[in-house]
């Protein structure tokens, strides 16, 4: 290219005038680039309907959902991370821990900021332990695996509340521990398949063991939630 | 030059070695081994690191590798960035787990800081060892409640979860409070006296965390509602973890005077009873609380509720 544009000055202009046989073969390729833009975002997102906005987010919401329920190692939940998942759940989770026992001075379960604070803060806690320890994953990204796989632990809380409608017995306790288990384990599991790549093999054990704690106290949360009568 | 070969004759226990050292390239590898020694030293007083690496140093070579990592070594970012505080942070699983068992079974004359932390203090047990006894006393607390009164049918069972948070703040202030304070007296008393031995803050609160691991098994055990299992598991979590500390602090106070040395042991071994006693009485108090309700039942004929708890 640089060759072309130097002949084609009228600095050189005198060299027409040598008498040279034919045509000065070139060799390259010349390429013009063409004003057509190849990313999305040079697409404008202002002029398409809102309705078309917020079902893209909520797409982006359902496939990360169906990720965490069928765990396999996939890069899309770590790729385009997003936040809005986690707070649904939380806030979902917080709401349904309330119980009704707001009246009782005997109040003993946790409140909606406890069950917040718990939920952020722990996965704050964890992803900065993770950090600490070498991880290559991003704050965001590891909040938005955390707070994902907490999908599992809401789905048991709404079985407990429907189980719990129909008496709290013995049995009806039976059927919530295996359930809280059941879910417990299963978040652990998703959310260690996605961020169990991001360590060091020798400090494995010492990132999941957090992960463990914090579902586990969820789940213990959700198992001694009881109504008020 | 003068200097650096006095520095030599003080340090080098043989004089044979001074006929190896000529030339440039050693004189420069000693000082910089000497920053390298020097910054070792407000860490250990011992003597020891700085006479092995001089004995080493025959081959300029080798050297100029171990000044290299050396000097790697030593460097620290300054404290506001994050990788300062993952210096605090290099362990393994392995390492964790031999602290671990290590803290659980004390022997006399192992040191705990000499045996496994080997100048690597970390952060990461202290502070997740914490963070699970704080959740598995207050689990354990709710558990051993709702054993105790299964079968009443006036007891409501309430998730108590406010005792978690006055768990995690007494949990947390005694794991790196009291360090703060006996490291603060440790490095007075050694402004007074010389000792061989000293710690720095960050392996104090490393002993202290690793300590506190053995209450965990013995805080589940405490869900079994008979006094003598529970009295049984706190005394022998009390010698654990107390022979640990004592085992751990008094080669750093015994040059001290006798009385001085005692007075502090017996405050570190104070605070720890303390501890352990205290949280006993707070999340556990209900097989007491539900005798003195029988009593009162056999007593008076009424059933007192049985949901006042000693708070």
């Amino acid at each position: 290219m640089a060759e072309v544009d130097e002949l084609s000055k009228p600095m050189f202009a005198g060299l027409s005038d040598v008498s040279i046989s034919g045509d000065i073969p070139v060799e390259g390729e010349i390429n013009v680039p063409v004003g057509t833009p190849s990313h999305d975002d040079e697409y404008s997102t202002l002029d398409e309907p809102v309705k078309d906005t917020i079902l893209r987010d909520l797409k982006a919401v359902g496939k990360k959902f169906v990720h965490v329920m069928y765990p396999k190692k996939s890069s899309a939940l770590l790729r385009d991370w997003d936040l809005w998942g986690p707070l649904l759940l939380c806030v979902t989770l917080a709401l349904m821990l309330q119980g009704g026992s707001v009246d009782s001075k005997e109040d003993g379960g946790p409140q909606f900021a406890e069950v917040f604070v718990i939920i952020w803060f722990g996965s704050v806690i964890i992803t900065l332990n993770s950090k600490l320890l070498g991880g290559t994953i991003s704050f965001f990204q590891s909040l938005c695996v955390l707070g994902y796989c907490i999908m599992p632990l809401t789905v048991a809380m709404v079985v407990c509340r429907l189980v719990l409608l129909g008496g709290s017995g013995m049995v009806s306790f039976i059927v919530r521990l295996i359930v809280v288990t059941a879910s417990f384990s299963w978040s652990t599991f998703a959310s260690t398949a996605f961020l169990a790549d991001c360590q060091p093999s020798n400090r494995k054990a010492l990132v999941v063991y957090p992960v463990f704690l914090f579902y586990f106290v969820i789940g213990w949360m959700i198992l001694t939630f009881s109504p008020s009568a | 030059m003068a200097a650096n070969s006095d520095f030599l004759l003080q340090f080098q226990e043989f004089d044979s070695s001074e006929s190896h050292l000529g030339g440039i390239g050693d004189a420069t590898t000693i000082s910089i081994e000497d920053t390298a020694a020097g910054s070792h030293n407000p860490q250990k007083q011992r003597r020891s690191a700085p006479v092995t690496s001089f004995e080493e140093d025959n081959d300029p070579l080798a050297n100029d590798d171990k000044t290299e990592l050396l000097s790697g070594q030593k460097k620290s970012a300054p404290f506001w960035t994050f990788e300062y505080y993952q210096r605090f942070f290099d362990v393994e699983t392995h390492q964790v787990r031999r602290r671990i068992l290590g803290s659980l079974l004390p022997w006399p004359g192992k040191n705990f800081v000499h045996l496994y932390i080997h100048n690597n203090p970390d952060l990461y047990g202290p502070f997740w060892i914490c963070a699970t006894l704080v959740f598995v006393i207050a689990i354990c607390g709710n558990i051993s409640d709702f054993l105790v009164f299964l079968g009443e049918p006036q007891y409501k069972y309430v998730p108590e979860f406010r005792k978690v948070t006055i768990a995690a703040t007494a949990i947390y202030s005694y794991a790196w409070l009291v360090p703060l304070a006996l490291w603060g007296l440790l490095v007075w008393r050694n402004s007074k006296v010389m000792n061989v031995v000293s710690y720095s803050f960050l392996e104090i609160v490393c002993v202290y965390g690793y300590s506190l691991a053995v209450y965990i098994p013995a805080v589940v055990l405490w869900i079994i509602p008979y006094e003598a299992v529970r009295w049984l598991s706190i005394v022998v979590a009390l010698c654990l973890s107390g022979s640990v500390l004592v085992l751990t602090f008094w080669p750093a106070v015994r040059d001290d005077q006798p009385r001085v040395a005692i007075a502090i042991m017996t405050a570190v071994v104070a605070l720890h009873v303390l501890l352990a006693f205290g949280c006993k009485a707070y999340f556990f108090s209900t097989l007491e609380v539900k005798h003195t309700a029988v009593d009162a039942v056999a007593g008076h004929g009424t059933k007192s509720p049985p949901t006042t708890k000693i708070q």
